[in-house]
């Protein structure tokens, strides 16, 4: 055993003391359970790795140390999944639900498959993530902060589908007025980002660890320019510079450089409430619905216990990075933010989808 | 040089790493694992790494990649076991084995086959761990070299192999390929988002169908029934003839095809999103064009088991490239691999690009714990072979529920769907008709795995071509016709034409007899109406959409091209022509005492108690009254062998975290596990 696993192990025992100690939360006691958190998603994808990495954390901190295991419910872009966690009642405790932004869009573009309403779960922690878009070397020399060298160039750009995540990267350059070609069917951002390196993509984004982990050495060999962060929402709700990103220009400070890219009106909020599903609040646990209270602020309190590790910064640094967690009540902001939508911002999405690429959702 | 000056200092420090005890100690404990959990067809890495994930967090990184690799090392190795013994292929790195180690199986030879099998195995997981230590380094280039057309060619020269395994009539075995080519495109495309054939008011339909399922379906249901069918042992005469040594030598004796299909299997491998499913057919195509007496495959050629068994244990090493390099996953095990490695150690290892700059030690601990763990799986194998080749000589009826058992669980495993046992019914049906009709079984699994790369690769090929093109002409022909994919092309056009030469010589389903007119004629009618339906519904996609309903049109198209043909044929030619081959005319099925219907009741009944009572109580039933009606037990051994069977199969499901298909009962009730 090394040196570090051992002085973990020594905080992780202080740290759980501690919570033995505290009162807080008595009655509800997981001593021999095991807790299961479905995640409607097959094992491979980041949710499975985002539960997998709170699942003991969260172990350590429930009343009498239940077992969590994580369990993977994949199928219909995981409408499948949520279907069935609409279906569960509260019984013990026992059962959380992990969604993400591929489970929030469909509910906000009002997909056939989606018979599930966010309205009646009960949120206890939500996670987000940043995104960054970058250009090749060739076209980044005609980026200035504004997109308006930009508009004259074909790109393309390799996409997983245009009603997913990519919805906030498609729409922000289309907004841009930049002539974007998706190359529909790839299969996550990593392959998106081959694709580019290839130089057969001539623009892409990544998320923020998928930035940081293979794109950044791009920027420094030159081989490609970053144009812009999405942003990060600050406490009264507004956009600002990605903390992870401080250099880096948000959307917001792209779209007022450029002409015709409005920072107000459906357009805009359209993107950014889809912006806030995808990124900000893109993962969040979820009890179902009918739990008492007790046992949700039992679960709060653990995994406010969880963040306020003092290792939490370290262990989270590849999972959440510099983002805020949510939890309780913070949650349930997220949650309220990343799944509603005004009826216009709705419309206008749904029928820029059918008009540039044929999607229809019924 | 300047190359080896890098690499030798860390591999030094990499085999300082592997060479403590505990470390070693770790690794037989995830190669041990990985056996134990591989006896699942189609389950076994991903099941067993998330398994390990809770306890990946802060572990020493080292242990925690002994434990992991150990686990997925062995899975391409231990799922021989169910491709030789039973005709089931565990995973797509299995399939190609099927074709000849299960005919060895019912020759006697099953030790044979399986110890031929590990040895090439092994052989090939050190080949490929040797090529890939230098390989690694200067594979940046490659890997980017391979663009969307360089991976569209590789898929069609994977399509070719079907011209290897089309079987007597080159049109049928078109059609059947065609056909797996339709059933792929089932569900949501990925391109537009149409549906085809399916809707939303069928969720299940819209993902498509599982790989798994229709390995299975194909490969296993109809073995399974026809055996059943016979009752009798696998191994005719219930006697086992050449043992273990016997393919050890075999191997030895094969050595340079050993050496070229691993080299295949590395080089294959390392292109990501494309190796793991073409990878074994190549090196099964390479077998067969590279072996003079070719008359004997598909009935027990030996090497035929070598040559897919030593290119896929070494794809898995080449699978580490892109995994390693570019973090992008090249399996679904790779996938959480990359997500454990994250959790390991104080998670500042982190799989992608700057894992050759910063941590070169530990890409070849990686790279040879892997081959170790290979070296001690297959050990274990081997030794464990002769035994379990015993198996084959037990009456089948003993066996055959127990594997209804585990492929019905192996299958809801793909997709936790009651809809998964009867997708699995409904592929095993069309399994069991291909193999009876003599349409390459084969080429409708090629054609079924290609289905999604071709579509894919086609259209987005397609789209940056055309994209090439406008900015100039010149660029667009660069892009497309690149040395590579002239050299693929080359290769491709070379082993079509020589396959259609030697298909005629190589019956993968033996000796088949003809018949009567009747009932080959209405299976291809059967077969011409849903190519028909899916047409149909292909030319209803929108227009803007073109992505969508481009391959299936062509396909479907070209299918029913194909089709048309044979039914002229069949109208024009004489009964008893070779075109009207039936397995029920004359031969093992001819006369077997039990009628298919009757034996796929079984089958049937477990399936549909499954849907009343959910999986464990319908098991339940199934065991007690198979073992006491149709194998004739007595109530003592009946009721042991159901205990057996019934634990079995909560332990490992207790152990893997996995839950059972519920049927209405459930729905109704609340029963504790494994009742649920």
């Amino acid at each position: 055993m090394t040196q570090l696993s051992f002085t973990r192990r020594v905080v992780v025992g202080i740290v759980a003391a501690a919570a033995m100690a505290a009162p807080a939360a008595a009655e509800v006691d997981f001593s021999g359970k095991t807790i299961e958190w479905v995640i409607p998603f097959s094992e491979t994808g980041g949710s499975a790795k985002w539960a997998n990495f709170f699942a003991p954390l969260l172990s350590e901190e429930l009343p009498g140390n239940p077992t969590v295991v994580v369990k993977f419910m994949p199928g219909a872009g995981s409408t499948k999944g949520a279907n069935w966690f609409q279906q569960q009642q509260h019984k013990d405790g026992t059962l959380l639900f992990g969604s993400s932004g591929s489970t929030q869009f469909p509910y906000l573009l009002g997909d056939p498959r989606v018979r599930y309403e966010y309205g009646d779960w009960i949120p206890v922690m939500a996670t987000g993530t940043g995104g960054v878009a970058y250009l090749n070397a060739e076209d980044g020399a005609k980026f200035d902060g504004s997109a308006n060298g930009l508009k004259d160039t074909d790109f393309i750009f390799g996409s997983q589908g245009a009603t997913g995540l990519d919805l906030v990267p498609l729409l922000a350059w289309q907004m841009l007025g930049m002539n974007v070609e998706p190359v529909f069917g790839i299969k996550g951002r990593g392959d998106g980002r081959l694709m580019f390196e290839r130089g057969e993509a001539t623009i892409d984004y990544q998320t923020s660890s998928g930035y940081l982990g293979g794109s950044a050495d791009l920027v420094a060999a030159g081989s490609a320019v970053p144009m812009m962060s999405w942003g990060a929402l600050d406490d009264n709700g507004v956009i600002v510079r990605d903390p992870t990103f401080p250099d880096m220009p948000s959307f917001k400070e792209v779209c007022e450089a450029t002409e015709g890219c409005e920072t107000s009106g459906v357009a805009w909020d359209a993107w950014k409430a889809f912006f806030i599903s995808g990124y900000p609040s893109q993962k969040i646990a979820f009890l179902p619905q009918g739990t008492p209270q007790d046992v949700v602020d039992t679960y709060v309190a653990a995994f406010e216990a969880v963040r306020s590790r003092p290792d939490f910064a370290e262990l989270s640094a590849n999972e959440v990075g510099k983002y805020p967690m949510f939890v309780g009540a913070g949650a349930a902001n997220a949650t309220k933010e990343a799944t509603t939508v005004s009826p216009e911002a709705r419309e206008q999405v749904v029928s820029w989808l059918k008009d540039a690429y044929g999607v229809s959702l019924e | 040089m300047e190359i080896l000056a890098t690499a030798l200092p860390a591999l030094g420090e990499a085999w300082g790493l592997i060479l403590q005890p505990i470390v070693l100690g770790y690794l037989a404990l995830g190669v041990v694992m990985g056996l134990a959990v591989g006896v699942f067809p189609g389950l076994g890495g991903i099941a067993g790494l998330s398994l390990l994930l809770p306890f990946m967090f802060g572990m020493d990184p080292i242990l925690g990649l002994a434990l992991m690799i150990g686990m997925v090392a062995v899975v391409p190795t231990s799922d021989t076991f169910a491709s030789v013994l039973m005709g089931i292929p565990g995973s797509s790195a299995s399939q190609a084995t099927v074709l000849d180690g299960f005919p060895m199986a019912k020759k006697g030879e099953a030790s044979r086959a399986l110890s031929a099998a590990f040895s090439a195995s092994l052989f090939g997981g050190l080949v490929g761990a040797t090529f890939l230590t230098l390989f690694i380094l200067v594979a940046r280039p490659l890997v980017l070299a391979f663009g969307l057309p360089e991976m569209l060619m590789m898929t069609i020269l994977g399509l070719s192999m079907v011209a290897v395994l089309a079987g007597r009539f080159a049109l049928k075995g078109l059609a059947a390929a065609g056909l797996g080519l339709m059933i792929g495109t089932i569900g949501i495309a990925d391109a537009g988002g149409s549906l085809r054939m399916t809707t939303y008011d069928i969720p299940y339909l819209t993902d498509g169908l599982q790989l798994v399922i229709v390995g299975l379906g194909v490969f296993a249901v109809p073995e399974i029934v026809s055996l059943l069918r016979q009752d009798r042992s696998i191994a005719q005469g219930a006697s086992l003839g050449a043992g273990w040594m016997d393919g050890v030598r075999d191997w030895f004796a094969n050595i340079f095809l050993s050496i070229r299909c691993s080299i295949i299997g590395v080089i294959v491998g390392v292109i990501p999103g494309l190796g793991g499913s073409v990878v074994d057919w190549i090196a099964y195509g390479h077998t067969v064009q590279t072996t003079k007496d070719k008359t004997n495959f598909g009935k027990g050629e030996v090497r035929g088991v070598i040559g897919p068994e030593s290119s896929n244990n070494a794809k898995e090493g080449g699978g580490l490239v892109p995994t390693l390099l570019f973090g992008i996953p090249g399996s679904g095990s790779m996938a959480i691999f990359i997500g454990a490695v994250a959790l390991l150690g104080s998670g500042d290892i982190e799989v992608g690009p700057g894992m050759l700059k910063d941590n070169l030690d530990i890409t070849y601990s990686i790279v040879w714990l892997l081959a170790l763990a290979n070296v001690l799986g297959t050990v274990l194998c081997i030794a464990a072979s002769g035994g379990i080749a015993r198996l084959t000589t037990i009456r089948f009826t003993y066996l055959a529920p127990f594997l209804f058992m585990l492929i019905s669980f192996a299958a809801f495993q793909s997709g936790q769907n009651f809809e998964d046992l009867l997708a699995l019914f409904a592929i095993g049906l069309i399994g069991i008709f291909l193999r009876r009709f003599d349409w390459s079984r084969p080429a409708f699994l090629i054609g079924f795995v290609l289905s999604n790369p071709v579509e894919k690769f086609t259209n987005q090929a397609f789209q940056i071509a055309s994209f090439r093109f406008r900015k100039s002409f010149e660029e667009g022909i660069d892009y497309i016709f690149s040395p590579i994919v002239i050299v693929l092309i080359i290769i491709t056009v070379v082993s079509v034409v020589l396959g259609l030469r030697q298909a005629k010589l190589i019956m993968a389903e033996g000796d088949v007899q003809s018949g009567g007119k009747r009932a080959p004629l209405i299976f291809l009618l059967v077969i011409m109406g849903y190519l028909t339906v899916a047409l149909i519904n292909a030319s209803l996609i929108p227009n803007y959409n073109m992505t969508d309903k481009i391959v299936p049109l062509v396909v479907g198209g070209l299918s029913m091209a194909c089709c048309l043909v044979l039914l002229v044929q069949m109208i024009r030619r004489p009964e008893g022509d070779a075109i009207f081959a039936d397995k029920e005319v004359a031969g093992e099925d001819a006369d077997a005492p039990y009628g298919l219907w009757q034996t796929l009741a079984w089958f049937a009944g477990l399936i549909a108690a499954t849907a009343l009572v959910g999986f464990i109580l319908a098991l339940l039933g199934f065991l007690i009254a198979f073992l006491r009606v149709r194998a004739g037990a007595s109530w003592p051994k009946t009721l042991v062998l159901t205990a057996c069977g019934i634990a079995f199969m909560c332990f490992m499901a207790g152990m893997l975290n996995r839950d059972f298909p519920p049927g209405l009962l459930q729905s109704l009730v609340d029963l504790p596990w494994p009742l649920t």
